[in-house]
């Protein structure tokens, strides 16, 4: 039955890719008038969810009705049409144009000149953009540059240009995730505002004392599935982290025989230039130990490793290697130093789409494979490709693949083979199993738990919990740059970790 | 079933055509303009279209490093412009009248060719500085050096034209080992050095791998700054050995040598499937580019197209040969 003030109802909704089963009969009901908050560990399911609303991905199963008539956007654009926008978290703000050309770009007012041409009424376009920052409560002159404000007036400009379609549902993905305490409360202003003049607000944060201040409805989503809706009223943080991780371990792990020996890394007080970012870290590991990281998104794990890899600038720190002090400035000293990292982003700074894959394993370790200084030892290169491409069961027709055409388990193996060639003794993995089917996930582990028994050190961020606890001798918890803690795997699981990944929020 | 059997084949044909669209392309011209005009394959008219291309083929191969790192290089034609002054102005009869340095003796065309590509590896290598620790986009940063190696010229050579080349220079244009052209095989150990550089050498991985994906390349611990400085040095030494065989070839040089080349070299390399993406591109598609491009020129002339219109049936093969091209990369995304 629907209710008369129910504005956005999806009902029964599931999705599935090759592998995963992304939504399982998720319904998702949001009143008139309220700000709803959809909670969830990263990968639970509220992105595809969001992306089904607005017709990015298609429905597999269920039905969506918005003001009680059932709709199918085929794209953002037609949702906004329809009255429903998102902020997102990741602004994308055109920034040497003015505030005016921001609110109106693809939809300008115009005016006719001569009764032929259509031009801009820049006149007509500012009055307009005067009225809407008002109701966001922005003091800022329209032909300012949005490069000039902060991130919250440029979020402010987001959700006037959001009033400006006259949207019933506007959807905000972290909004305070880079904002100050006081911005937070402007923000929190408006969202009332908002909620009085009968807009509704899903609200999508991790941030749990926001939530309970800010929502009148929580709805928790688990590893795709719809767990419950519950007024803000009824929840405490602590019903909000047993909803959102209690599930049991359904993956496979590897059996652990690597043995942790003596303290190899040791990491003081490293600190980043970039004030946002992560400061003060403590932490070392051991021979033969594989160090899981968790934290939420934005918790800057992967800025703490790059930052480790020579990759971003320090503040102050100190790193060092089986007690010798490393000075590493870039990745080619971390290499040096015997340090790897397989980052985060494959496709961004991993692969090498149009090169092959015995190109893609050789590129770090080139130096190996000279004769007489210059000349590159091609039947060597082979067989180190062929080798990898045998040891670690990469699928491929042969060598000269080029990588780009592989599946992502198998890019990620094929990027594992190019730092077994430099033989490090430090083998940094940043979401080594993302976007990766659940074999080859096993597979993964199997080798990273093998290089921990060859009395390698392994540090491996993971942002899925079941992962973390199957993996790790100990796990290392991040929250907005800080380090929280680090469990023991005895004492570990997953609401000791989501109570330390959400410590300083 | 044979229908389908039939249908399998027929675009089978169709992607082995598309993949190999240039090498098509080259021999529809040849067989079009030898069937029109007998005369086109001659051993004479051959030899001649190869000795031109020999020149294109050294720009094109030292252009070609900037473009497979994404980046490009169009100060190429004012440095071969640059290579050809030094040696027209040092390399003259020591009897001719109108002697550039009349105080000059007899030097060394070994010698002149050394200093030449010395001073083009320096431009060169200002243009890898600038792009490298300036950061400055290399489309500008060569566009200046466009400007700036011109006007040197000109100011090198007070915008005068040098004649008088001694036939020991020349001869290394006309001059030939056997039956075959010097120019020409000097072309053919360019095309061997810049082969052996790009596969089977450190320094040759590095510039696929920068072109491929900078960012990896950078995490991969590849010196990135280092090797896009020696792509541009390396271009620098490959172009002032041009404009220094390009004099030798007309008996004299000016300032204006060289100019347009760069368009020449980028659009023939483009041709040759240099991917603009970066990291992708080989000597033999770069030199069937220039072959490509030299056997249009000559087969228009041959037809008797005014060079007027010349230029726009060139303009209109070099779209359309790319167009066909880069399909093959289309499909197989």
């Amino acid at each position: 039955m629907q209710h008369l003030d129910i504005i956005l109802a999806m009902n029964h909704i599931s999705k599935s890719f090759p592998g995963v089963k992304a939504l399982d009969d998720v319904s998702f009901h949001v009143r008139r008038g309220t700000v709803h908050a959809l909670m969830g560990e990263n990968g639970a399911g509220k992105s595809t969810l969001m992306k089904c609303l607005f017709g990015i991905y298609s429905l597999d199963a269920g039905e969506i009705l918005f003001d009680g008539k059932p709709v199918h956007f085929h794209n953002p654009k037609d949702a906004l049409n329809a009255g429903i926008s998102m902020i997102h978290q990741e602004l994308q703000p055109i920034p040497y144009r003015s505030i005016a050309e921001n609110l109106w770009v693809g939809r300008y007012p115009s005016k006719k000149i001569l009764g032929l041409f259509s031009i801009v009424d820049h006149k007509l376009m500012r009055t307009k953009s005067l009225e809407l920052l008002k109701k966001v409560h922005l003091k800022v002159n329209p032909n300012t540059a949005l490069k000039e404000l902060s991130v919250s007036q440029i979020q402010s400009i987001e959700i006037a240009k959001a009033i400006s379609y006259e949207s019933k549902v506007i959807i905000m993905d972290e909004p305070t995730s880079s904002l100050t305490l006081q911005e937070v409360e402007q923000l929190f202003e408006i969202i009332n505002n908002l909620r009085n003049l009968g807009v509704s607000i899903i609200y999508i944060s991790h941030k749990m004392e926001e939530i309970l201040r800010i929502s009148d409805e929580v709805t928790i989503m688990r590893d795709g599935k719809y767990i419950g809706t519950w007024a803000s009223k009824e929840l405490t943080m602590e019903k909000i982290i047993k909803n959102m991780v209690g599930r049991e371990l359904t993956n496979l792990y590897p059996p652990k025989t690597n043995v942790p020996g003596d303290i190899s890394l040791k990491v003081k007080d490293f600190t980043s230039t970039n004030h946002r970012s992560f400061r003060n870290i403590n932490f070392d590991v051991r021979k033969g130990e594989i160090l899981g990281i968790g934290g939420l998104v934005g918790a800057q794990r992967t800025e703490l490793v790059e930052g480790l890899f020579g990759l971003r600038a320090i503040e102050k720190g100190e790193i060092s290697l089986h007690g010798r002090k490393l000075n590493i400035k870039s990745p080619r000293d971390a290499i040096a130093k015997g340090i790897a990292l397989v980052t985060e982003d494959r496709r961004g700074n991993g692969i090498f789409g149009v090169l092959s894959v015995r190109d893609n394993v050789a590129v770090a370790s080139l130096n190996d494979f000279v004769d007489f200084h210059f000349k590159l030892n091609n039947r060597k290169l082979n067989k180190l490709a062929e080798e990898n491409i045998k040891k670690l069961r990469i699928k491929t027709p042969n060598t000269r693949t080029r990588i780009a055409s592989l599946s992502g388990g198998n890019q990620q193996k094929v990027i594992i083979s190019r730092w077994l060639a430099v033989e490090p003794d430090v083998f940094i993995l940043d979401e080594p199993t993302r976007g990766i089917d659940v074999g080859a996930k096993y597979e993964i582990y199997s080798i990273m738990i093998d290089l921990a028994k060859q009395g390698k050190t392994i540090i491996m961020i993971s942002s899925e919990m079941p992962e973390l606890l199957g993996v790790s001798d100990r796990i290392m918890v991040m929250c907005e740059g800080r380090l929280s803690g680090i469990l023991d795997k005895e004492e570990a699981n997953q609401e000791k970790i989501m109570e330390l990944a959400t410590k300083y929020m | 079933m044979n229908k389908v059997l039939n249908l399998l084949k027929k675009s089978d044909i169709k992607s082995t055509l598309i993949d190999n669209a240039m090498y098509v392309i080259l021999l529809t011209i040849l067989v079009v303009v030898s069937i029109l005009r007998p005369v086109f394959l001659s051993p004479n008219n051959l030899t001649n279209i190869m000795m031109n291309a020999s020149i294109r083929i050294i720009i094109a191969l030292g252009v070609s490093g900037a473009l497979i790192t994404r980046g490009t290089d169009l100060s190429a034609g004012r440095i071969v412009g640059v290579g050809a002054v030094i040696g027209g102005t040092l390399l003259q009869r020591p009897d001719y009248a109108a002697k550039f340095f009349p105080q000059l003796g007899d030097m060394p065309v070994f010698g002149i060719l050394l200093l030449a590509i010395t001073v083009t590896a320096l431009l060169g290598l200002i243009n890898g500085l600038v792009i490298s620790f300036l950061h400055v986009p290399p489309f500008i940063a060569t566009l200046g050096m466009q400007s700036i190696v011109y006007g040197l010229s000109l100011i090198y050579t007070k915008s005068q034209p040098i004649g008088g080349l001694k036939t020991d220079y020349t001869y290394l244009a006309s001059g030939r080992i056997g039956p075959v052209p010097i120019l020409i095989i000097i072309a053919l150990i360019m095309m061997a050095i810049m082969w052996f550089l790009l596969n089977q050498t450190k320094f040759g991985k590095y510039i696929y791998a920068i072109g491929g994906n900078e960012a990896a390349a950078e995490v991969a611990g590849v010196n990135v700054i280092w090797t896009k400085i020696r792509v541009y040095v390396l271009a620098g030494l490959f172009y002032g050995l041009a404009g220094f065989l390009l004099a030798a070839k007309s008996g004299g040089a000016t300032a204006n040598y060289g100019i347009g080349y760069e368009l020449e070299a980028i659009a023939a390399c483009t041709i040759g499937g240099v991917s603009t993406a970066g990291g992708v591109g080989t000597v033999q598609g770069i030199v069937s580019g220039v072959l490509i491009f030299e056997m249009l020129k000559t087969s228009l002339q041959f037809l008797g197209v005014t060079p007027d219109l010349q230029y726009v049936a060139i303009g209109t093969v070099i779209v359309m040969a790319v167009a066909i091209d880069i399909r093959k990369y289309l499909t197989k995304k």
